[in-house]
């Protein structure tokens, strides 16, 4: 008797998964022509191949940037650029004392104000994350149609 | 009478053996003397070269970190498939600073046997001092090691991205700077670069890890 109770409740919560799976799947096949998420139409319980990774080219022409503000792009690979705390590869050429050295752009001075805009003798800490807002670009075609045009004073 | 003829036969006889040996007996000592020459010599050889691969380099604890350091760097994993190991940079290749490195070496043996850099805080908090040691090394030698594949000579500077040329025909060429001033911290994690010129971070100091 109890196996059977057993049998019974197995069998229905199999039943349960079932439905759902065709539930998400329905849902999924419902939003088709709507914009795509990352995983694109592959169903839940499939694994995306994912694409090929694009190689960073090794130099770019420094690209204009596209907004006031925004922290411009590297124009080089940075393989290999580890930012700890104990050092930091983008400022031995791009520090202030360094980068006339090296020809490389210095960091800009808002970089020596702390959050609360306190000048600092040196690179704030809170910028001292360069890649959290400075990546390198790769040659990647935007993935879908951008309509964004940059202010008069920055076409090209 | 000479003296001669007062000597028994028979010590004549093998002193005229021991100062005429026959020659067939020369070339058995010969003979000997080159295996034995051989086989210490490859003996010597072998024991060099398994002493520098990098199984054995790896096999102590303390470098078990670094292997694991170098292994995304490109002097390990890169398109091509040529590969830089341990002794390619840290032991010389030409043959008498070899053999005074490997010498150098043993005190390494006291190292792994004391368990200098045993943990991984360890190997930290002595990563500096280790360091500075092969920078120094490699300054003295103007980066013996770097040159043993990278030539200046065979350098293509339009090949480099315009900043590398630059910095190679300006410093490198000139005889200003050798490969490690600019090119630290390539195979290895960098240490605290608090005070090494060019690299000292943020003096603000927030950034440090404290302790």
């Amino acid at each position: 008797m109890q196996r059977s109770t057993f049998n019974g409740i197995t069998s229905l919560s199999a039943l349960f998964v079932l439905l759902s799976i065709g539930v998400v799947r329905a849902d999924y096949d419902a939003m088709e022509g709507e914009p795509e998420s990352l995983r694109g139409n592959t169903p839940l319980l499939d694994e995306k191949s994912p694409p090929r990774l694009k190689d960073f080219p090794k130099e770019i022409k420094k690209p204009l940037p596209n907004y006031v503000g925004q922290p411009p792009l590297i124009p080089h690979s940075i393989r290999g650029y580890d930012i700890t705390a104990n050092s930091n590869p983008c400022l031995a050429c791009h520090s202030l004392e360094n980068a006339p050295k090296f020809k490389a752009t210095p960091i800009g001075v808002s970089h020596f104000r702390d959050r609360d805009g306190h000048m600092l003798p040196d690179v704030s800490p809170s910028r001292y994350n360069c890649t959290q807002c400075h990546v390198p670009q790769k040659n990647a075609p935007p993935l879908i149609e951008n309509l964004f045009k940059p202010v008069k004073s920055l076409q090209q | 009478m000479s003296i001669r003829n007062r000597i028994p036969r028979w010590c004549l006889h093998y002193w005229t053996r021991l100062t005429q040996p026959v020659a067939l007996a020369l070339w058995i000592i010969l003979a000997f003397g080159f295996i034995a020459g051989v086989s210490f010599w490859s003996g010597f050889n072998t024991m060099l070269e398994q002493t520098a691969t990098e199984d054995f380099c790896t096999s102590c604890h303390g470098m078990t970190e670094n292997l694991r350091e170098i292994k995304p760097t490109i002097h390990y994993t890169n398109r091509s498939g040529v590969q830089a190991t341990c002794s390619d940079c840290h032991l010389p290749h030409n043959f008498t600073n070899e053999i005074i490195r490997k010498v150098q070496a043993s005190k390494e043996v006291f190292g792994a046997i004391a368990g200098t850099i045993d943990t991984r805080q360890k190997f930290q908090d002595y990563r500096l001092h280790m360091a500075k040691r092969e920078w120094q090394r490699m300054k003295e030698n103007d980066s013996q090691e770097c040159r043993n594949c990278h030539k200046m000579e065979s350098m293509d500077y339009t090949l480099q991205s315009s900043q590398a040329a630059y910095m190679h025909r300006t410093y490198l060429a000139t005889g200003q700077a050798t490969c490690i001033d600019c090119h630290k911290g390539i195979a290895h994690r960098l240490p605290d670069m608090e005070n090494v010129p060019q690299w000292s971070p943020p003096s603000s100091g927030a950034v440090k890890k404290k302790g």
